[in-house]
């Protein structure tokens, strides 16, 4: 590896440990973050559960366990974009770019922190759906593969909101782009078969990012075969992933340098 | 760890701390800054005075490379701030205006945190040497320990007054311990004990060999920090020398008179100061007694106007107001900061 680069990914580490420092302090919304999918969880299978028949044959927690997972994923993704507004509030970025220190590391450090506090609040909503008689099937290689997947997912949506971020200019309206990220598992196979809803929505549910993200998830995790559909969702998530870094990128050099 | 700075021991070959030649800056069709040029020598504090919105926050940043300018040129610490800008960050620091510190972050933590991202000292310009982690708590002790916050460094920043806040940034600034530091209205916001804090902070950097260069709106900062002050209004210097020498270009004295409220009326417009509440106005002069009997005659001809006089040696102050008046209305400073009224005429 090149001087550059170890440099970079030791700043970037530093930068991490301090995202999770501060979001281990900013307690209101740690707890919200990992009491939602809890709740929704709950909710989902209890409330909606029992009403709900997917054709799979199986109970309704089996089913709906990846929804739940990428639903707190866009949610606490997309608190990076707060993060991130705070930062460019204060001094501190000068700062660091006074330190020479570029944007990548900056922003790298909200991400992996995002991807940090996610995959927390992903073993809690596993923890809690196994006590409530969840039974996956997935091979030690599945189970790799799912948790990959869906890392990557996180990793992609975290890096739009770091973007997201840098576009807005107060906190107030990144919290409008977590809403808008909340809202995208709803029209997709999340929680019931997208053959259910009307024709027009279908399309849009059978082919947007979070259906082919949570199929392949799901397969992966009851031990069926999933075809291409995890390349697909892969192909996505790099695909939002280079586009994201890539704006943020441009976004940090037009908010920084004026 | 790092060696103590200090004066730079054997010849020095010596470039200028800072040298900007005809920088130039506008933000849309706003001209902030036309033409400034600046020499600072090596060691020195030099103060960029002026009013809200002369455009000192632009030319710091400027030459601390975080902002580019449209024209001109400038080096700092010997390297050009467009062409060698790593090795200018890597030799300089800035505290800003606004605070750069982590308020949910302990003191310590943020200190911690910038030591760990600061190249080590006498690493050169290899960029994988940033400090490691006992280096860098070793560090923070010391500018705790330093800066007198050795008994907060475990709290929450959020909690600390502006004094302390302020002191903690600075600190956090000097992890890399530059040769040139830059500080934006370091004082703006402070209640005098911290201010004089601060100032006591600034000489012992600059008594260790540290190039100081800061900005204020406030006179009496400059005249009791800096060797040199540089006058900025309207984008342009207005002035510049030590600030005996700006007193003496204008005017040695300064003759106030208190009047009767009908020739206030009349006088206020031609003051260099006004106190409307003791109905008191003040008038430059060279300070000797045919000069100030001509000045009172001119004054109040018949003798009626002038209830009593007193002659001061010309403040700071008065240098500003004159250098700055000619500009079209700077910002009026916030209310409360000046003991006198200032007259734009
Ligand atoms: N990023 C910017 N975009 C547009 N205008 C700016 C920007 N930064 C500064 N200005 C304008 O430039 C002028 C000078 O600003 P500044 O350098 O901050 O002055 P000072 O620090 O002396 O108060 C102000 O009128 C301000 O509004
Ligand atoms: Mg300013």
């Amino acid at each position: 590896m090149s001087e550059a680069a170890l440099s970079g990914a030791s700043e970037a580490l530093t930068m991490t440990g301090r995202s999770l420092r501060l979001s281990r302090r900013n307690v209101d919304a740690l707890i919200t973050a990992l009491a939602l999918p809890v709740l929704l969880l709950l909710i989902f299978v209890y409330f909606f559960g029992g009403a709900i028949d997917t054709g799979t044959g199986t109970w309704y927690v089996t089913y709906v366990v990846p929804g739940v997972l990428l639903l707190c994923a866009g949610f606490g993704a997309a608190s990076t974009a707060q993060a991130v507004t705070e930062d460019l509030k204060g001094g501190i970025i000068d700062r660091f770019r006074s330190l020479d220190i570029g944007g990548t590391p900056i922003l790298a450090g909200h991400v992996l922190a995002s991807t940090a506090r996610n995959l927390l609040a992903t073993s809690l909503v596993f923890a809690l759906s196994f006590a409530i008689g969840f039974r996956p099937a997935a091979s030690p290689a599945g189970w790799l593969a799912a948790i990959g997947l869906l890392v990557a997912y996180i990793t992609a949506l975290s890096w739009l909101s770091a973007a997201v971020g840098l576009l807005v200019r107060s906190p107030e309206a990144a919290g409008g782009f977590t809403f808008f990220i909340s809202f995208l598992p709803y029209p997709s196979s999340a929680f019931v078969p997208t053959d259910t809803m009307p024709p027009w929505l279908q399309g849009f549910a059978t082919c947007q990012p979070v259906t082919q993200v949570i199929e392949a998830v799901r397969g992966l995790l009851l031990g069926q075969p999933i075809g291409a559909t995890g390349w697909v969702a892969l192909a996505w998530c790099a695909g939002i992933t280079a586009v994201a870094t890539t704006a943020a990128g441009l976004l940090f050099r037009r908010r920084v340098l004026a | 760890m790092c060696p103590a700075p200090g004066p730079a021991s054997g010849p020095a070959p010596a470039p200028p701390a800072i040298r900007a030649v005809g920088l130039r800056k506008a933000y849309r069709d706003v001209e902030v800054l036309r033409g400034l040029d600046l020499t600072v020598p090596r060691g020195a504090v030099h103060a960029l005075l002026g009013p809200n919105g002369a455009g000192k926050t632009t030319a710091v940043r400027i030459l601390a490379t975080l902002t580019e300018a449209d024209a001109g040129s400038a080096t700092v610490a010997g390297h050009d701030v467009r062409a060698e800008r790593s090795r200018v960050r890597r030799a300089i620091s800035l505290t800003g205006q606004f605070a750069a510190v982590d308020e949910m972050q302990t003191g310590a933590e943020n200190l911690r945190m910038m030591a760990r991202l600061t190249p080590r000292a006498g690493a050169g310009t290899s960029r994988s040497a940033r400090t490691g982690r006992a280096a860098a708590r070793a560090r923070a002790a010391e500018l705790l320990d330093r800066f007198d916050l050795s008994y907060a460094a475990d709290r929450l920043v959020r909690t600390y007054s502006g004094g302390m806040r302020r002191r903690l940034d600075l600190a956090a600034s000097l992890v890399g311990q530059p040769e040139v530091i830059f500080l934006d209205e370091p004082t703006t916001g402070l209640d005098p004990r911290s201010r004089q804090e601060l100032w006591t902070v600034v000489r012992d950097l600059s008594a260790q060999g540290t190039t100081v260069f800061l900005t204020t709106q406030y006179l009496e900062e400059a005249d009791r920090l800096a060797d040199r002050i540089s006058v900025l209004d309207g984008g342009t210097l207005v002035a510049e020398g030590t600030a005996d020498e700006l007193k003496r270009r204008v005017a040695d004295h300064r003759l106030d008179v208190v009047v009767t409220e009908a020739a206030y009326h009349r006088l206020a417009p031609q003051a260099a100061h006004r106190t409307p509440e003791t109905r008191t106005l003040g008038f430059p002069t060279g300070g000797g007694a045919r000069e100030v009997r001509a000045l009172l005659d001119a004054l109040d001809p018949d003798g009626t106007g002038i209830e009593r006089f007193a002659l001061h040696t010309a403040t700071l102050d008065d240098v500003f107001l004159t250098l700055t008046r000619t500009t079209p209305a700077p910002a009026p400073a916030p209310a409360g900061q000046r003991a006198e009224e200032p007259s734009h005429v």
